[in-house]
C-alpha cells in the first residue's frame, strides 16, 4: 500500500501478568477512515495510548510510513503527525474558539505578544477546511455558545492544526444526539477530503459503520475482525459479529434486540 | 417505540434552531457594528462602570455642591494608586482559580524595606528595587506554598498574611519610621509629585493597569492564565505548564504589593507597621466589583480599577453626601451586593 501513514505490527502490552494486547496489527493509509470498536476491556484505549506515544508497548513494531521508529514516545507521535482528540475534549469554554485552536501553541512574536490576526486567519482556514463555518459564529465566538457537535468541531480543528495527518477521535459522538453526530460526521467527512487520516472509536456501531471506510474489531486484546465497508455490506452484520463475540452460540437469542 | 425514538430525534433539531435564533437576537453572532462588538467583549468592564456612574450621581444629586469640588475626587484619587497596585494582581489570580489574602502584610514588609534602606541614607529609587525584590521573594514564598506543597490558597495565603505581619511586630515594636529627608529626593518628585493638581502616583497607577490589561489579554502568559483557571486539565494536556502559570500569578502580586507598599509610604512618608492592612478587603470587593468572575477563567482589568475607583470613592462619598460615618460599612456591603447582582445578570457562565 502506498501512503501508508503509520503500521502497528504484533504489538503486546502486559500489566504484570494480565495481557491487555497481545499481539495487534493495525494501520492507517492516507485519506481514510478506520473504525476501531470493541467492548469495554478490549483493549481501545491501551491501543489510542500506544499510539499517542503516552504508552509503551511491551513489545512489537512500529512504522511511521514504512520506517520503523525506535524509541516510541509522545513527541516521536506527534512528529508523526498523530493527534488525540480526548474523549472530554479538553475544551476552554469561557475562551474564544481563536484560543482553544492555540490552546498551548500559541501564535507570538519575540517579547510573547499574540499575533492576533495571523492567529484569526489559520483558525478561519482550519474551520474553512472540516466545513465548521456558520452565519451564527465565528473564530471569536466564546465556545461555551456552541453545541456538543460544533464543540467537537473546535477539538478537530485544533488537533489539525500543525499538519497533522492521523487524527485519532475517541468516542467523539457519545452523548450527542443524532443532529449533532451528523455535524460531528460532516466535520470528518471533510478532513478527509482534505486528505486527513481519521481513527474513530466509538461504542455506538451504527455512527462507526456510517462514518469508516474500514473496519478494526477489537476481542480481548486481540483483532477478531478487519474488514472493509464492501467487505461488512451492513451495520447489521458488524452488530451481529459483535454479538456472537459477547455471546457464543447464543447470538440467535440476542440479535432481536440488538440488530433494531 | 419508534414514535418516541423518531421524536427523541427531531427535538434536539428545533432547540438547537430556538438555539440559533436567542443567539441571533442576543447579538452574539458574528457582528458588523464596531460599537456593538464593543459592548459584548467588553460586557463586565462596561457593567463596572455604570455601577460607578450610578453611584456618583446618586452622591452629587445628594449633595451638589460638595460633589463638584475637584479636591474632593482628588482626596480619593491620593489613596487610590495602592489599591490599584494590588487590585490589578489579584485579577490575575482570580482567573487563574485561586485567592490570595497575603498581600496586605507584603505591602507592609516591602514598604518596611523601602522605608530601612531610605532611613540608611541611600536613594529612594534603590529602596523601591529592594522593596519590589522583597515582594517577588515573599510571593514566590506563598506561591509556592499553594502549588507545590497543595495547601488551599484561601487558608495559606491568610496564615501567610498574619504570620508576616506578626514578623513585622516583632521587630519593630509597633514603632513607625518617618521619613523626612523623602519628599527632597529627585525619584519622590518622578513617582510622588504632583502634575497640575494630579498626584503623580494615580499616573504611574493607570500605566501599571494600561500595560497590564495589555498582558492579561494579548501575551501568551495571560492566555495561559485563562486557560489553567477555565480548564486546567485540558491547560496540562495541551502542555501548559499549570503550576507554573499559578506560581507566576502569586510572584505578580507580591510585585503589586511592593510598588503598592512604596506608594503608601510616600503618600505621608511615614511607614506604619500596620501599613497595608485596611486594604484587605477594599482590594478584594474592588476586583469583584470591577467584573471579574469569582469562578475564574475569565475577569476584567480595566472593569477591576473602575471598581477600584468605586470601592475608593464608598466612604468619602457617603460622608460628603451628609450621612454620618455610620452609615460607610452599610454602603459598602449594600454597593457590592447591588453590582454582584448586576454582574451575575450581565455575564452567563459557560460550563
Amino acid at each position: 500500500m502506498q501512503n501508508r501513514i503509520i503500521e502497528l505490527k504484533d504489538i503486546k502490552k502486559s500489566y504484570g501478568q494480565v495481557y491487555a494486547l497481545g499481539g495487534v496489527d493495525l494501520h492507517v493509509d492516507q485519506g481514510e477512515v478506520v473504525g476501531l470498536v470493541g467492548d469495554n476491556g478490549a483493549g481501545k484505549s491501551t491501543l489510542i495510548k500506544i499510539l499517542a506515544g503516552a504508552v509503551r508497548p511491551t513489545t512489537g513494531e512500529i512504522l511511521v510510513r514504512g520506517e520503523p521508529v525506535s524509541n516510541w514516545n509522545a513527541g516521536r507521535s506527534r512528529e508523526a503527525g498523530i493527534e488525540t482528540v480526548f474523549q472530554d475534549r479538553a475544551l476552554a469554554v469561557q475562551q474564544t474558539i481563536i484560543w482553544n485552536i492555540f490552546m498551548g501553541r500559541e501564535l507570538v512574536g519575540p517579547l510573547g505578544f499574540l499575533k492576533v490576526r495571523k492567529q484569526r486567519e489559520e483558525a478561519e482556514r482550519l474551520m474553512r477546511e472540516i466545513g465548521f463555518t456558520s452565519k451564527v459564529f465565528g473564530p471569536s465566538s466564546i465556545v461555551g455558545q456552541l453545541s456538543g457537535g460544533e464543540r467537537q468541531g473546535v477539538a478537530i480543528a485544533r488537533a489539525m492544526y500543525n499538519q497533522s495527518d492521523l487524527i485519532i477521535l475517541d468516542e467523539p459522538t457519545t452523548a450527542l444526539s443524532l443532529t449533532e453526530t451528523a455535524k460531528v460526521f460532516h466535520f470528518v467527512r471533510q478532513a478527509r477530503a482534505a486528505g486527513r487520516s481519521i481513527l474513530f472509536i466509538g461504542h455506538n456501531i451504527h455512527h462507526v459503520f456510517d462514518i469508516s471506510d474500514r473496519f478494526v474489531v477489537l476481542d480481548r486484546g486481540r483483532v477478531a475482525l478487519q474488514a472493509s465497508k464492501a467487505e461488512l455490506g451492513s451495520a447489521e452484520a458488524l452488530v451481529r459479529f459483535m454479538e456472537e463475540l459477547a455471546h457464543p452460540g447464543g447470538a440467535g437469542v440476542q440479535s432481536t434486540g440488538g440488530t433494531v | 417505540m419508534t414514535d418516541t425514538a423518531n421524536r427523541d430525534g427531531q427535538s434536539p433539531a428545533k432547540a438547537l434552531d430556538a438555539d440559533t435564533v436567542r443567539r441571533v437576537a442576543e447579538g452574539k453572532h458574528a457582528d458588523r457594528s464596531r460599537l456593538r462588538r464593543f459592548f459584548r467583549d467588553h460586557r463586565p468592564a462596561v457593567g463596572s462602570f455604570v455601577v460607578l456612574v450610578v453611584m456618583l450621581a446618586c452622591f452629587f444629586v445628594g449633595n451638589p455642591e460638595v460633589f463638584s469640588q475637584w479636591n474632593m475626587y482628588r482626596a480619593v484619587l491620593i489613596g487610590l494608586p495602592v489599591v490599584l497596585f494590588v487590585v490589578v494582581p489579584l485579577v490575575y489570580v482570580v482567573t487563574v482559580g485561586e485567592i490570595d489574602l497575603s498581600f496586605p502584610a507584603t505591602i507592609g514588609m516591602a514598604g518596611w524595606v523601602f522605608a530601612l534602606v531610605v532611613q540608611a541614607g541611600y536613594d529612594p529609587f534603590l529602596g523601591i528595587i529592594a522593596a519590589v525584590l522583597t515582594g517577588l521573594v515573599l510571593g514566590l514564598c506563598v506561591g509556592w506554598l499553594v502549588v507545590y506543597a497543595n495547601l488551599s490558597s484561601l487558608i495559606a495565603t491568610l496564615g501567610m498574611n498574619f504570620m508576616l505581619r506578626g514578623l513585622i511586630q516583632i521587630n519593630t515594636e509597633g514603632k513607625s519610621i518617618a521619613l523626612v529627608g523623602l519628599p527632597k529626593t529627585l525619584t519622590f518628585q518622578i513617582f510622588g509629585g504632583q502634575f497640575f493638581g494630579i498626584p503623580v502616583q494615580v499616573l504611574w497607577a493607570l500605566l501599571f493597569v494600561a500595560i497590564c490589561s495589555f498582558i492579561y489579554n494579548r501575551h501568551r502568559f495571560g492566555v495561559h492564565v485563562h486557560m489553567v483557571g477555565d480548564n486546567p486539565d485540558a491547560a496540562q494536556q495541551m502542555g501548559i505548564n499549570v503550576k507554573l502559570v499559578r506560581l507566576k500569578t502569586f510572584a505578580f502580586v507580591g510585585l503589586g504589593a511592593a510598588l503598592a507598599g512604596v506608594a503608601a509610604v510616600m503618600i505621608n512618608y511615614t511607614w506604619w507597621p500596620t501599613s497595608g492592612d485596611g486594604y484587605l478587603l477594599p482590594a478584594l470587593a474592588s476586583v469583584f466589583v470591577g467584573g471579574t468572575a469569582p469562578w475564574g477563567g475569565i475577569g476584567t482589568i480595566i472593569g477591576s480599577a473602575i471598581g477600584s475607583f468605586t470601592v475608593s470613592f464608598i466612604q468619602s462619598g457617603v460622608v460628603g453626601a451628609g450621612l454620618s460615618g455610620f452609615y460607610v460599612q452599610f454602603f459598602y456591603g449594600l454597593i457590592i451586593i447591588l453590582s454582584l447582582l448586576g454582574h451575575r445578570w450581565n455575564q452567563v457562565r459557560y460550563r
